[in-house]
């Protein structure tokens, strides 16, 4: 093939459906390059269902829905590179790669999506005091290894963090014979998404432990135990301490976008988001560098990763062809109760709707997800619950984004709901 | 009457339902915000059913295993024996996307179907 005018770095939902929606844009050369043997990201282990609710009005589970991407690409005959990974990316995007059957090869393509979703926060980053034994493994590792590898990591399990990842394998471990004795998790609310509380957790009588921590992992050469204990303020209380066996202690402890390849080259990365600091096209601080999906901030719906790509796709195409004059950036400035907002900025130059994507700092009941403008509402919605694990969207129509456009502040918050 | 506090888990807003319930009567959902919601909050007083997904061996395939659920769901309480008639249950690649993998899983009447295609490796 011709050097590809576009590169797409991950063939998970966000490259796949970047790289269909520039397709379908008119961009000709472009190519995936996925560092796995198979397409599909996460969703290869994603094995339950849940996906795809908004997206196809049915619920499927990860491999169903990647395979409707994966075969709408091979429909549109956009290669994808499998087997490859990007070793480095360059300020003037020179993208380095490796592949078994091509070797190290480069390439220098005019416009970059970054598609490489995330990682989890390991074990060091967590500060748990004891010995290293083996047994102790991040939730998704233990999807990885009972999904596609069937082997099963322990018999005896304590979870500790209950983001979904940690939620969805408590039963997965539980249908495969293991007894969970608990998910412990230091914040008084859980991270995971409530049908998941509902379906792995109290379906199968698993305890959920708010406001507690693992203080002590005991073993040394394999995890024969561990000792939880209540917190507050973030420290364990005296006394609390309870002794659990078992023989695999899982973390779920959170997602970080996994930006090392931005970092190289130079793209600014949000300390709140942990992903790229994008404008309203999903540009990157590098033009013609644009970012989607897990990379740019961590979602719970992948329905929302395959808009959001295809948004980027569009975007990189419009960039590709000359178009797309960033006008000048509207900051959205993040008030009460919101701790960022994807894009970060909206650009004067456009027209059109904005989908604006946000989450909160903590659990809330009933309250108006306001937009203002110079200190003017524009949008307000009543949301009954928000919670931080759930990401939500806020959709400007192109009337309500032309006020904003017009603006010189913009801020979203969350206000009290009068009764 | 009695009232059951209950959280959709249809999709993940997971709205927080109410269902009433009166002898002789239909149960009455509030809470919801759409039609799926209103069958779940029906269903889950009545009869609770979830769908199984789980995986299965398939020696020589890529990858070599096979990710499956059931073609509807299936009474909550069959999920525990449906995993049990599943031990030893090991598949020939290939394995086609949707493909019926075990019949009538469980007595339920609701048959295993594969979610991802395994060719042979
Ligand atoms: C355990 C779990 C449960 C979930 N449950 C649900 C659910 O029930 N419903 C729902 O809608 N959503 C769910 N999600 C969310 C959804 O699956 C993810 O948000 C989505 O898959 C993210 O897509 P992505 O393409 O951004 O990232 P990924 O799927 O992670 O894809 C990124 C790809 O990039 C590749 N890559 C990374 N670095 C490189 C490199 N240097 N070179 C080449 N390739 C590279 C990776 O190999 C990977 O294939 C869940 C997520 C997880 C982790």
């Amino acid at each position: 093939m011709n050097q590809p005018e576009l590169v797409i770095i991950g063939g998970g939902p966000a490259g796949l459906a970047a790289a269909i929606a520039a397709r379908k844009a008119g961009v000709e050369d472009l190519l995936v390059l996925e560092r796995e043997d198979h397409l599909g990201g996460i969703l290869n282990q994603c094995i339950h269902n849940g996906f795809g609710l908004h997206t196809f009005g049915e619920e499927l589970t990860g491999p169903e829905y990647a395979a409707r991407y994966m075969a709408r690409a091979r429909e549109l005959d956009i290669p994808c590179y499998t087997g490859a990974t990007v070793l480095d990316l360059g300020r003037d995007k020179t993208i380095t790669a490796l592949s078994p059957d091509r070797g190290l090869f480069q390439l220098k393509p005019r416009a970059v999506i970054l598609a490489m979703g995330c990682r989890e926060r390991p074990r060091g980053a967590l500060n748990i005091p004891g010995f290293r034994p083996a047994g102790v493994y991040t939730a998704g590792t233990a999807q990885r290894l009972v999904n596609l590898e069937g082997k099963m990591p322990g018999r005896r399990v304590v979870i500790l963090g209950s983001g979904d990842i940690g939620l969805i394998m408590a039963r997965r471990m539980t249908l495969e014979g293991a007894k969970v004795e608990a998910v412990a998790e230091l914040l008084p609310y859980s991270g995971g998404l409530q049908r998941n509380i509902v379906q792995c957790l109290q379906d199968f009588g698993i305890p959920l432990l708010l406001s507690h921590t693992v203080v002590e992992v005991h073993g040394q050469r394999r995890v024969t135990g561990v000792t939880l204990a209540q917190v507050e303020n973030g420290r364990p209380i005296p006394g609390t301490e309870q002794y659990y066996p078992c023989d695999t202690l899982l973390l779920s402890c959170g997602l970080l976008p996994e930006n090392e390849l931005s970092r190289q080259a130079g793209v600014e990365l949000s300390p709140v988001t942990g992903g790229p600091v994008v404008s309203e096209e999903l540009e990157t601080s590098i033009p013609g560098v644009f970012a989607a999906g897990n990379v740019l901030h961590v979602h719970d719906l992948v329905d929302f990763v395959s808009q959001e790509a295809t948004a980027a796709g569009e975007n990189a195409a419009a960039y590709l062809r000359g178009e797309a004059p960033a006008g000048e950036a509207l900051p959205i400035q993040t008030g009460a109760g919101v701790r960022y907002t994807v894009p970060a900025a909206l650009d004067k130059g456009r027209t059109g709707p904005v989908t604006l994507r946000f989450r909160v700092d903590r659990p809330y009941k009933k309250k108006a997800v306001v937009l203002t403008a110079e200190g003017q509402p524009v949008l307000r919605r009543v949301r009954p619950v928000l919670a931080p694990g759930e990401m939500e969207t806020l959709t400007l129509t192109p009337a309500q984004a032309a006020a904003c456009r017009k603006a010189e502040t913009l801020t979203l918050s969350l206000e009290e709901v009068s009764p | 009457m009695r009232k059951v506090s209950l959280t959709c888990i249809c999709c993940p807003l997971g709205c927080p339902l109410e269902v009433t319930l009166e002898e002789g009567k239909d149960p009455v959902v509030r809470g919801h915000t759409c039609p799926k919601g209103h069958e779940y909050g029906r269903t889950e007083v009545t009869v609770p059913t979830r769908t199984l997904t789980t995986v299965l061996p398939v020696p020589g395939g890529d990858p070599a295993m096979v990710p499956v659920k059931t073609a509807a769901p299936i009474p909550k309480e069959a999920i525990l024996p449906a995993m049990e008639a599943l031990k030893g249950v090991t598949l020939t690649p290939p394995v086609a996307l949707g493909q019926v993998v075990v019949r009538d899983i469980a007595g339920t009447g609701v048959d295993l179907i594969s979610t991802r295609e395994i060719p042979v490796k």
